[in-house]
């Protein structure tokens, strides 16, 4: 059964785990490494301690050979999946355990040791990898799924699983992950709740902070603190779980976490729509939310640009080409004969108001992975363009795609490409500015020219990315004064030698 | 110009998990994502690439099967195909269908619609027969072409490039003829947004087998259905001479 003809489709429509065509498109370009961090930005070692046999042998007591020294094996972990940034670490650890991370992160704590939490490394600020030599913390040996409760449908597990790994899990208990991205054949649980990342069906399952009902995580002075609760209401005194979700690694590391997980669709549905103007996309959006309701499950948008990205560079067919711009609404629900009606009513209605020029509609699985791959391959496929200069914006729905038409006219010929793309029904758009070769110049007439243009909309300058290493010195674009010197404040309370991710999130 | 017949057949969409059902008795069907068999669609594709350029004057697809299999014929319908007829077969005799019982019914069908073409795809991904192109030519003693990678039709006959192994072969037969198509015929269409509302008004024509005069009744027994078995875990040797120390120890040198 599902043998010869099966696997020959397989080859031509390039069915693959999202994980292994990252490895892929990371070995393309793997020729040119990028500068070390420490030379191309301005930025001081701070006054930690240098590796010594003593660390080394501690560690090498505690994890055996989960402990990474080779230089060549340690590279991997120091440079990030967007290579924009690269450390020089030459240790990373893998411990299998809680209490192991407690006693790794006390033992730094106390020798002043510098460490690099890292999940998946899939982060596109440079959060996940050492800016210097910290030592890298990675996540990936605690993958053990602990609990999955089909009833309340909590999930409780490690923070090393990957997250497609665990969807796969809960769809045997007819439950799935509430949230989904293109990383999920790479990035882990921790790695999502440290970013507290959106992904493609945030419009409807809601961000992490809603679903993360509780957290295991170690303090920077080695104590666990168990806030792993599985209850989806608990006011008893404040809100710790929040102090760890979204702060990248650098108030504490994120051990065991408690997701509610929704049920699985039994009705999935995906149109794939072409138009031609911007304004056309809000109209359908708003008309989306309105007649699909309850069942519409993602609303994202594409320009010509950004799909041309997947075609050209990774081969992926366009079922519907050439319009300048791109619609996915999907459809989750429960009766696929109710939640079609809707949807073919809908289509219909744009289509006859002439807001669609075209498109196709399908709940075949196999078809809506094609789809999708449209979509979700866009940042592997834009590695091959050069240099990316990447944004992650929240702006006000009607200003959600004015930066493209002005970054055109402010970089004329100076850029490759420069696309937008990304969550419409959340007013998150991604950026890409693609140049030949990384220059100061190009670099000064983007930044902060973009965080600028943001902050005058009062969007946000970084959505559901993070800060990470790249952006400190904008957060306050976005947050004012007061809200950073309190994270400051935070920051000094729970990790007073500053161990944690250093040179990441806060300036 | 002529009359194309298609067969559709309704899968489990292949980027589904197959599962096998606890009592072996086959694989889990409810609830679990159906489509077109791929090569099927294959033949959809060529069917209606034919219509459009006025080789083939009308389009029809056939697909035997519960009452669910009018869905792969609206996939059909939407695709460009002009009617679709639905054999429905239901129960044991669904669950035991073969090649043997689909190619009857082809084959009849291709005689009521006076079809001169007959396009297949040449498997399907759940039962990999390979077999039902071959029967049907056999039922109307009309020449075969399968695993077709190329079709170019002449004034009275049809130049087929084949998919044989290691290579290419290009034969020519009479029409009418039966054509299983393979995969690099063509890269079949999504089906776009007017099609689709247009193939809800296209008819779709109920029949039994037993309106064909073809008897389905079962031929074989499923004894057990079985997952196959999963790869063991391999193991990473530090060089050269372990591995030579594990063949031996495995006697394998
Ligand atoms: C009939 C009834 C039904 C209820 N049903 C529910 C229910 O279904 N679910 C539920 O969760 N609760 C329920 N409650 C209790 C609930 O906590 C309160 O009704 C409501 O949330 C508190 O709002 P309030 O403005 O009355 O706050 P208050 O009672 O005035 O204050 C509550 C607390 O918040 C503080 N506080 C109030 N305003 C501020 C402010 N602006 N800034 C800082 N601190 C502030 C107060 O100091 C106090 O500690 C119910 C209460 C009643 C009487
Ligand atoms: C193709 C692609 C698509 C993406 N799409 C989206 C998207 O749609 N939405 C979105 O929000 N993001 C998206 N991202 C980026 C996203 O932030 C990451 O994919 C993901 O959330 C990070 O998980 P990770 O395990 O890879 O974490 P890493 O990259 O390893 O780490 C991210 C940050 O979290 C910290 N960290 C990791 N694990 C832990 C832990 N256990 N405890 C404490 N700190 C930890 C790291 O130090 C770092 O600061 C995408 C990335 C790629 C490559």
């Amino acid at each position: 059964m599902f043998s010869r003809g099966a696997r020959q489709l397989e080859r031509r429509l390039r069915i693959q785990p999202l994980g292994t065509s990252l490895a892929r498109a990371y070995a393309a370009g793997e020729s040119a490494l990028p500068q070390l961090t420490k030379d191309r930005y301005p930025v001081q070692r701070g006054d930690y301690a240098e590796l010594t046999d003593n660390h080394l042998s501690f560690f090498k007591n505690l994890l055996g050979h989960r402990v990474i020294t080779d230089a060549s094996e340690c590279e991997p972990y120091n440079i990030d999946w967007i290579k924009s940034v690269r450390g020089y670490s030459r240790c990373v650890l893998k411990p299998k355990t809680t209490e192991e991370v407690s006693k790794i992160v006390s033992f730094c704590n106390e020798h002043k040791v510098a460490i690099c939490p890292q999940g998946g490394n899939t982060g596109l600020v440079g959060g996940s990898v050492p800016v210097f030599d910290e030592v890298v913390l990675s996540l990936s040996q605690m993958n053990q799924v602990l609990d999955i409760n089909d009833t309340s449908g909590v999930l409780v597990c490690e923070a090393g699983c990957i997250l497609e790994n665990l969807d796969e899990r809960l769809s045997d208990h007819g439950l799935m992950m509430p949230l989904d991205l293109g990383a999920k054949g790479s990035c882990h649980i921790g790695g999502n709740v440290s970013t507290n990342a959106g992904g493609l069906r945030l419009l409807r399952y809601g961000n992490l902070q809603g679903s993360v009902l509780g957290l295991e995580a170690v303090k920077a002075n080695g104590e666990i603190l168990d806030c792993l609760s599985t209850l989806k209401k608990d006011n008893t005194g404040f809100h710790l779980k929040h102090l760890f979700i979204g702060s990248e690694g650098s108030l504490g590391i994120v051990t065991k976490v408690a997701i509610q997980c929704p049920p699985k669709p039994k009705a999935v549905n995906l149109a794939f729509l072409g138009l031609k103007s911007f304004e056309d996309i809000l109209k359908v959006l708003k008309k989306a939310k309105h007649e699909l309701g309850e069942i519409l499950s993602s609303c994202e948008m594409i320009d010509e640009r950004s799909i041309n990205v997947c075609t050209e560079h990774l081969k992926v067919k366009n079922p519907l080409p050439d319009y300048p711009f791109y619609m996915l609404i999907e459809t989750h629900g429960s009766n696929n004969a109710h939640d079609e009606e809707k949807l073919n009513q809908f289509l219909e209605n744009v289509m006859s108001d002439g807001l669609v020029l075209d498109g196709t509609a399908t709940n075949e699985p196999s078809k809506m992975k094609n789809i999708w791959e449209l979509r979700e391959r866009i940042t592997e496929g834009l590695l091959y363009d050069g240099y990316v200069f990447k944004y992650d914006i929240s702006l006000p729905i009607e200003n959600f795609y004015s930066l493209v038409p002005v970054m055109k006219e402010r970089l004329g010929s100076d850029a490759v490409r420069i696309s937008g793309y990304g969550h419409l029904g959340d007013g998150n758009i991604h950026l890409n500015i693609s140049v030949k070769d990384f220059t100061q110049e190009i670099y000064k007439k983007i930044e902060p020219f973009v965080y600028e243009y943001t902050s005058k909309f009062r969007g946000s300058v970084s959505a559901e990315h993070g800060i990470g290493f790249r952006k400190p010195k904008y957060i306050h674009y976005s947050k004012s004064q007061e809200s950073v010197q309190l994270m400051k404040e935070l920051k000094k309370l729970m990790d007073p030698k500053g161990i944690l991710n250093p040179y990441k999130v806060l300036p | 110009m002529a009359r194309v017949l298609v067969g559709v057949k309704r899968v489990i969409d292949y980027a589904v998990k197959i599962r096998v059902k606890p009592d072996k008795t086959g694989v889990v069907t409810d609830g679990v994502k159906h489509s077109m068999n791929p090569f099927d669609e294959i033949a959809v594709e060529e069917a209606v690439r034919l219509k459009e350029k006025k080789i083939a004057s009308e389009v029809i697809a056939v697909s035997c099967g519960p009452a669910q299999s009018q869905e792969v014929l609206r996939t059909a319908l939407a695709m460009g195909v002009d009617k679709g007829i639905h054999v429905e077969i239901t129960g044991a005799e669904y669950d035991t269908l073969q090649p043997i019982h689909v190619s009857k019914i082809l084959a009849k069908l291709a005689e009521k619609e006076k079809a001169d073409l007959v396009i297949v795809g040449k498997q399907a991904i759940d039962d990999d027969s390979n077999q039902t192109a071959q029967m049907t030519a056999a039922y109307l003693d009309w020449p075969q072409a399968t695993f077709a990678s190329k079709i170019e039709k002449g004034d009275k006959d049809i130049t087929v490039t084949r998919e044989v192994d290691g290579g290419l072969e290009t034969i020519k037969c009479k029409m009418p003829a039966v054509i299983s198509a393979d995969l690099r015929l063509n890269e079949p269409r999504y089906a776009t947004l007017p099609n689709i509302m247009k193939a809800k008004k296209k008819p779709i024509t109920k029949l039994t087998p037993k309106d064909l005069g073809v008897d389905c009744a079962p031929r074989i027994q499923v004894v057990s259905v079985e997952d196959p078995p999963t790869r063991q875990a391999g193991v990473v040797l530090p060089d050269v001479d372990a591995l030579v120390g594990k063949l031996k120890e495995g006697g394998h040198v």
